[in-house]
């Protein structure tokens, strides 16, 4: 578990993050939403010590990050897994390399059960055949699944996965996304995952964060929002037309009011699904609405 | 004041690199392939350079001593100290600050801009040890070993054009090598070699290091890094040669 306790952050005379608390519960899936310059990515950064709060504290199983010494940091970083937006492989070595390093720096196992630790992740991640391959020579969905098993290698206990879907297609994303979900189960690890993409937040999104200009809007899950009245969070997530109309059949499925016995005609009738989608009516006054009068 | 700001930040990035290492193997492993980038990748055209330069400069010594008293061993005595004293450590390592300093910036630059050097600063390991003072020490160890090689080739460049251009033959050429020679010019040589090694491999590796942004910023931090080190080259070139002189 990671508590994120009154962090701030600035650059310069920028406030970037001011006074953020939250959760981050161990074998789930916690997501970082928010719109660009919201402060997510410099939170990320913040609670693995690339950057450094101005205030506040960041506490790993009850143990302070932020005030502990570099050599205390080293060894709390190795239970550290980190995927990054565009995986930061190793460009010179091969992907068997690449996973193998974390191995090579930290542990003193023989050659033979490194590579087996190695194939081992490599076969969760399903990436077969590709141990001699260099990363320029495997695709952006495959370098995201050698850069989990490379975060994975050492066993940790936490795991960071920034857009861990950036520049990849909406099926490889729902792949990505499920693998994760999967480790962290798997694994017991506490995941943290810093995303735009609304399929992850629906998705795989157990415990939410939501961000809006460095501050912390709104918490819950992927069931409690779709039922939010957050005006802010529903104007970043249900941003298109398309998304909001998918938003009120989700909330009349899990009402029960739309069922395949049901017709839309019916359901339409259904007074019930008229108090649920009231915030269609507020629609009216979305900015996209008027632009389309 | 920028320059005490990017000053202070270098003594930072040189002071940080003193940890223990979290793996001995691995560091050395990394000595090694420093040692073979900067030193093998670098033979090639360090030899060339060194064979040209001594040739030139024995057939220009050549050219301009022209009256008849002054002796023929004269030119392979000129040859041996410009080569010794200056041409090898000074323009070898002028040329190497172009080739290995481009190098060692845009390798650091491209692993910071593409999140290499933060995944392993994730991991628990010390950049500035894995990365940067592997390239210092490789280049502490092999420059100097570079110069030495270049001395030789541009004395034998030197003897090879004497010859090959009816100047003087090898006997006198050899003779004019052992005439007056002074061993304090080999430790002047190498001190410059090791001063400059320091420059060439710290200087890159800083810019390099610290690089924001992307692409465009990696070619401006080589850029820099060899503009700097090439400068700095020349500035310690002459405050040595004014304090052991």
């Amino acid at each position: 578990m990671i508590e994120i306790k009154n962090v701030s952050k600035g650059f310069g005379d920028k406030e970037i993050l001011k006074g953020v608390s939250a959760l981050m519960e161990t074998g789930k899936t916690n997501l970082i939403i928010g719109t660009s310059g919201s402060g997510k990515t410099v939170l990320q950064k913040c609670m693995v010590g690339l950057f450094e709060v101005d205030e506040g504290e960041i506490l790993y199983d009850g143990k302070s990050f932020t005030s502990m010494q570099e050599e205390e940091r080293k060894e709390l970083r190795q239970q550290i897994g980190m995927l990054f937006q565009g995986s930061a492989l190793f460009d010179s070595m091969t992907v068997e390399r690449n996973v193998k390093f974390p191995l090579d720096m930290f542990t003193k196992w023989d050659h033979k059960k490194k590579i087996d630790r190695v194939n081992e992740v490599l076969e969760r991640v399903n990436l077969k055949d590709t141990n001699k391959k260099y990363p320029a020579e495997v695709s952006g969905g495959m370098k995201k699944r050698v850069g989990i098993a490379r975060a994975i290698v050492l066993n940790p206990k936490y795991l960071f996965c920034d857009e861990p879907n950036s520049g990849l297609d909406p099926q490889t994303s729902m792949v990505i996304d499920l693998l994760i979900k999967e480790i962290t189960k798997e694994y017991n690890m506490t995941t943290v995952i810093n995303t735009h993409d609304m399929n992850s937040v629906m998705e795989i999104g157990q415990n939410i964060l939501y961000m809006y200009q460095g501050e912390k809007e709104w918490v819950g899950n992927n069931k409690e929002i779709i039922f939010s009245k957050n005006k802010k969070l529903n104007e970043f997530i249900f941003a298109s037309e398309f998304l909001r109309d998918a938003k009120d059949m989700r909330m009349l499925e899990e009402k029960g009011i739309i069922d395949n016995d049901r017709n839309m005609e019916e359901v339409m009738k259904d007074p019930e699904a008229h108090l649920l989608m009231g915030d269609n009516e507020k629609r009216e006054s979305h900015p996209d609405r008027e632009d389309e009068k | 004041m920028k320059f005490f700001k990017l000053f202070g930040e270098y003594i930072l990035l040189m002071k940080g690199m003193f940890t223990k290492p979290e793996n001995f193997k691995m560091y050395w492993k990394e000595l090694m392939h420093q040692c073979v980038e900067i030193g093998i990748g670098a033979l090639g055209i360090v030899s060339i350079i060194s064979i040209f330069m001594g040739a030139v400069s024995a057939v220009q010594t050549a050219y301009q001593l022209t009256s008849p008293l002054i002796a023929k061993t004269t030119i392979s005595q000129v040859v041996r100290d410009t080569v010794i004293l200056e041409f090898a450590p000074t323009l070898v390592c002028i040329v190497l600050a172009g080739v290995m300093g481009s190098k060692i910036a845009g390798e650091l630059g491209n692993m910071r801009v593409s999140e290499q050097i933060d995944a392993l600063e994730i991991m628990g390991i010390n950049t500035k040890s894995y990365l940067v003072a592997p390239k210092i020490l490789a280049a502490l160890i092999t420059i100097p070993l570079l110069v030495i090689i270049a001395m030789a080739l541009g004395i034998w460049g030197g003897r090879f054009a004497s010859v090959m251009s009816n100047i003087i033959s090898t006997d006198t050429f050899d003779k004019g090598l052992l005439m007056g020679f002074e061993p304090f010019y080999i430790s002047f040589a190498l001190a410059k070699a090791y001063t400059f090694a320091f420059i060439i491999s710290s200087v890159p590796a800083f810019y390099g290091y610290n690089v924001k942004g992307g692409a465009l910023e990696i070619g401006r931090a080589s850029t820099t890094a060899v503009v700097t080190s090439c400068i700095l080259i020349l500035f310690a070139d002459y405050v040595l040669a004014a304090i052991l002189l």
